[in-house]
């Protein structure tokens, strides 16, 4: 670990637990994740924000982790892909297992959390690139709104049946 | 569970996943999240100049950085044997091949100070004049004696020039296809730990098996000493297909500095040192009667390598086998060049070679006034057209005629540039496709446990495809008891020979001792065997049984149709909806079948219309080395995809009759869609990808 002017001391709610920790400065929250907290769910595809596999929500919001520095999520709250499920995966997992929503696996977390991130969004009344009155979910809402999650085996039809099982029910 | 029918035969039904959960909860670990105590991180640091010499670097200030434990080069690195594989024969001596080549490995306790000190050490090199740039009359071109992966460079049947004389009609074109990067979105990554004098390597590889030869070979360790692993394996597209320097540079750094070391990749890094598609420039020259039918066919492909390694993608491959001529020529050459080395990418061949000869018959049917399904009927095969084989089968006009009746192709306006609708004029374009259908040497283990349950270990390795899904369900029959009770284990070297995950072969490799192990197994426990406390062992090495195979002609078919609209004032092109109908040989689970299918066809879209590798030859590399200035398919991009099957029994295959289908779905997609772009707009389009300015400007 790097002296104490390179260094700073991090508390956050990971999952619902509280997490603290003293990480070197340059840390990003996707490598705090997975280099020091064991959290591997969250992947990192391009770590420049450009790909969405390491998609988690910050405060509930869907954030890319690889942008975000470690020391910037101080104090707040972040769900990973490990913190969805609840005795049973989350429908939004279910749904993306029942509609092979993915192949190689890889973007799937991101494009998870990202979805249900999503779909809050539109409750929201967020519009989108495609709207053009009313924010109402449709296919074409739901490919713009899930274009920053990258998936190169392209299970895109799938993703969009899967979100689209989840937020109709 | 005892055994006997507890349930229908799996093989056929659309299981999920059987890892899905571990994938959808984030719990699947691929090589990069496996967690090792001690564990620390190498960093490249990548050549500056594309053709030269290191003569210098200041190791000492490196090492004098924070957490660094050591840093590789070439004065330190191990000595490797030649085994033919440049790209791998790293830090050898002082020579730079091509920009982004390691010159150093910066090893420390966490990966921002690796990085840190590798973008920091300073390296001193002498340049050389270099010559990066890839043209079609490059004076360096050469015909190659073999092309990807050992198909003689060139064919030549009957009398070309002649027929072609003599021909009514006459299409003589040239297509060019741009270099394109696999891109999966796992990032190559190798983590090296010795233990108890073996070395276990956790890879982002599509053959473990070949993984651990390679690097055996290579370091020259003795036999059994290296063992990989890759549990999960995040795409790969080719790209994973043999290893990579990172799982060399792990292993360098992990003998180095006697603790377990992981090298990962950066995406930019991913460009010089994973592959790509080269870029294709081919002429083909067709020649027809007047009611379109083939005398004379003529392929021919130029493609670029590196310093490093003769890889001559096979291009024009692909029309030895489509459509029948009495005058088949086909040929290949090849430049060296001081650039990154070219390797597989999704259907290496078959996709770029695909998109000259479909798009030359679309012209050819234009030409004759044929519709474009017809001209491809009349021009149908009844033996190998280059070689004169018989095939296994062949169901290419069963493919075309079920995809131009979903896709609603009958009474299609064949006149070009007439449907306007708004901003947007509206076409529809088809190509064919085809794939090779192989099957190589694997072994596999079928186990019974005492407790009634199956353990299957088979060296395939699962990279999105399906793999361990439908060798659980092909097992499953085979033992004829129910999916939950087979466990199939994968990704680990150990168990022995196995076909890499690639050239759509795994499945119908694999399948072939797993299916004939558990049928074994089955009899002997029928029998009354007694399992062992250690469980009862049947196992099963294809090699004889694939030797003994007959001479055939053996591909999988299929048929793209496609609906293209072109935004006249934006130059936009989109792609509503395609349709795919394939003959593949027995579909094992028709739910990853199709996942697999719409995953070529989207990267086929993709090829069409986005992706592009730039390449700055003044400095030897591809320049947009990331993903946002390298654009693959979005979920927007992507339209409606039917994807349909024909029967296609075929019992001259493997046991299980499968054909493999990882490829096809990519091969003849590009065509359609510009085939379509012309019935669209009236403009042809010979060069990919079909972007905004291109759109736009064409015609012009």
């Amino acid at each position: 670990m790097p002296g104490p002017e390179l260094s700073s001391t991090v508390r956050l709610m990971l999952n619902g637990a509280p997490v603290e920790l003293t990480v070197d400065n340059r840390t990003t929250l996707l490598d705090l994740l997975r280099d020091r907290l064991d959290h591997t769910g969250t992947k990192k595809g391009c770590d420049h924000g450009q790909c969405g596999a390491c998609t988690v929500l910050v405060d509930g919001r869907r954030a890319n982790s690889c942008l975000l520095l470690a020391v910037a999520v101080d104090g707040r709250e972040v769900t990973t892909v490990e913190g969805l499920e609840d005795d049973e995966p989350h429908p939004m997992q279910a749904a993306f297992l029942a509609h092979d929503a993915f192949q190689c696996g890889y973007c799937t977390p991101g494009q998870i959390c990202s979805a249900i991130g999503m779909l809050d969004e539109l409750a929201e009344g967020w519009p989108s690139a495609v709207t053009t009155g009313p924010v109402q979910l449709d296919d074409a809402e739901i490919r713009e709104r899930m274009s920053g999650n990258l998936c190169r085996c392209a299970a895109y039809p799938n993703i969009v049946a899967a979100i689209r099982e989840v937020a109709g029910a | 569970m005892t055994r006997g029918w507890q349930t229908a035969p799996s093989v056929g039904h659309p299981l999920t996943r059987v890892e899905g959960l571990d994938k959808v909860t984030g719990r699947a670990r691929y090589s990069g999240d496996v967690a090792l105590p001690g564990l620390v991180h190498g960093w490249v640091v990548p050549a500056t100049i594309p053709r030269g010499r290191v003569i210098g670097m200041d190791v000492a200030a490196t090492l004098a950085m924070p957490g660094v434990l050591a840093v590789l080069h070439q004065h330190n690195a191990p000595r490797l044997t030649g085994i033919g594989e440049g790209t791998l024969e790293l830090f050898q001596n002082d020579r730079v091949a091509h920009r982004g080549a390691p010159v150093a490995l910066v090893i420390a306790d966490t990966p921002e100070r690796a990085r840190e000190a590798a973008e920091r050490t300073a390296v001193d090199y002498l340049p050389e004049p270099h010559d990066a740039r890839f043209r079609a009359d490059h004076p360096r071109l050469y015909q190659p004696e073999y092309v990807n992966p050992h198909h003689p460079a060139v064919t030549d049947k009957g009398d070309v020039e002649a027929a072609l004389a003599g021909a009514a009609v006459v299409v003589d074109q040239e297509y060019r296809t741009p270099p394109q990067h696999n891109n999966p979105m796992e990032p190559h990554s190798s983590t090296a730990v010795w233990a108890d004098g073996r070395l276990t390597v956790h890879g982002s590889t599509q053959h473990a098996y070949g993984m651990a030869r390679t690097l055996t070979n290579l370091f020259g360790f003795a036999p059994g000493t290296v063992r990989v692993l890759c549990e999960h394996v995040g795409g790969g597209f080719g790209g994973k297909g043999t290893p990579r320097p990172d799982a060399v540079l792990a292993v360098m750094a992990a003998t180095l500095v006697g603790r377990p070391v992981r090298v990962t990749f950066t995406r930019p890094q991913l460009w010089p040192l994973a592959g790509y598609r080269t870029p294709t420039v081919q002429r083909v020259r067709l020649g027809a009667d007047a009611d379109g039918r083939l005398v004379a066919l003529e392929h021919r492909a130029s493609s670029q390598t590196s310093r490093l390694l003769e890889f001559t993608e096979q291009s024009a491959v692909y029309s030895r086998a489509m459509y029948a001529a009495d005058n088949l020529r086909t040929s290949h050459r090849v430049v060296a060049l001081d650039i990154p080395t070219p390797r597989w990418m999704r259907a290496p061949g078959e996709a770029p070679g695909s998109f000259g000869l479909e798009s030359a018959m679309d012209e050819l049917a234009e030409a004759c006034g044929v519709d474009p399904v017809e001209l491809r009927l009349r021009n149908d095969a009844t033996h190998d057209p280059a070689d004169g084989r018989p095939f296994s089968s062949r169901r290419l006009a069963e493919c075309l005629r079920e995809g131009a009746r979903r896709f609603g192709w009958a009474g299609r306006d064949p006149r070009p540039g007439v449907r306007r609708d708004g901003r947007w004029l509206r076409g529809t374009g088809m190509a064919g496709a085809h794939y090779p259908a192989r099957t190589r040497p694997t072994v596999a283990h079928a186990t019974a446990l005492p407790d009634g349950r199956y353990v299957v270990r088979v060296g395939a390795a699962d990279l999105g495809t399906g793999a361990r899904t439908v060798l659980t369900q092909l097992a499953a029959d085979a033992l004829e008891v129910p999916v939950g009770a087979v466990r199939v284990e994968i990704g680990d070297s150990d168990f022995g020979l196995a076909m890499v995950a690639g050239g759509s072969m795994g499945t119908a490799s694999w399948s072939w001792p797993v299916v004939t192990a558990c049928r074994d197994l089955a009899h002997r426990l029928a029998s009354g065997a007694p399992v062992p406390s250690d469980g009862l062992t049947s196992t099963f090495d294809s090699t004889d049984a694939v030797g003994a195979l007959g001479d055939l002609a053996r591909y999988a078919f299929g048929a793209h149709f496609a609906e293209v609209a072109v935004d006249v004032s934006s130059g936009e092109v989109r792609v509503p909806r395609l349709t795919g109908v394939y003959a593949v040989g027995k579909v094992v689970n028709p739910l990853t079948a199709r996942s697999q299918l719409i995953g070529g066809m989207t990267m086929g879209l993709s090829c069409a219309l986005l992706e592009e590798s730039i390449m700055d030859s003044r400095f030897g590399d591809h320049v947009n080395h990331n993903l946002a200035d390298y654009h693959v398919a979005t979920n927007a991009d992507v339209g409606e995809l039917d994807v349909a099957f024909v029967d296609d029994p075929d019992d001259e295959l493997n046991p299980s009759g499968v054909k493999g289908l990882g490829e096809i779905g990519i091969v003849g997609v590009p065509a359609a869609i510009a085939n379509a772009f012309w019935h669209a707009t009236g403009v042809r389009q010979r060069e990919l990808p079909i972007g905004p300015a291109r759109a736009i400007t064409s015609g012009q």
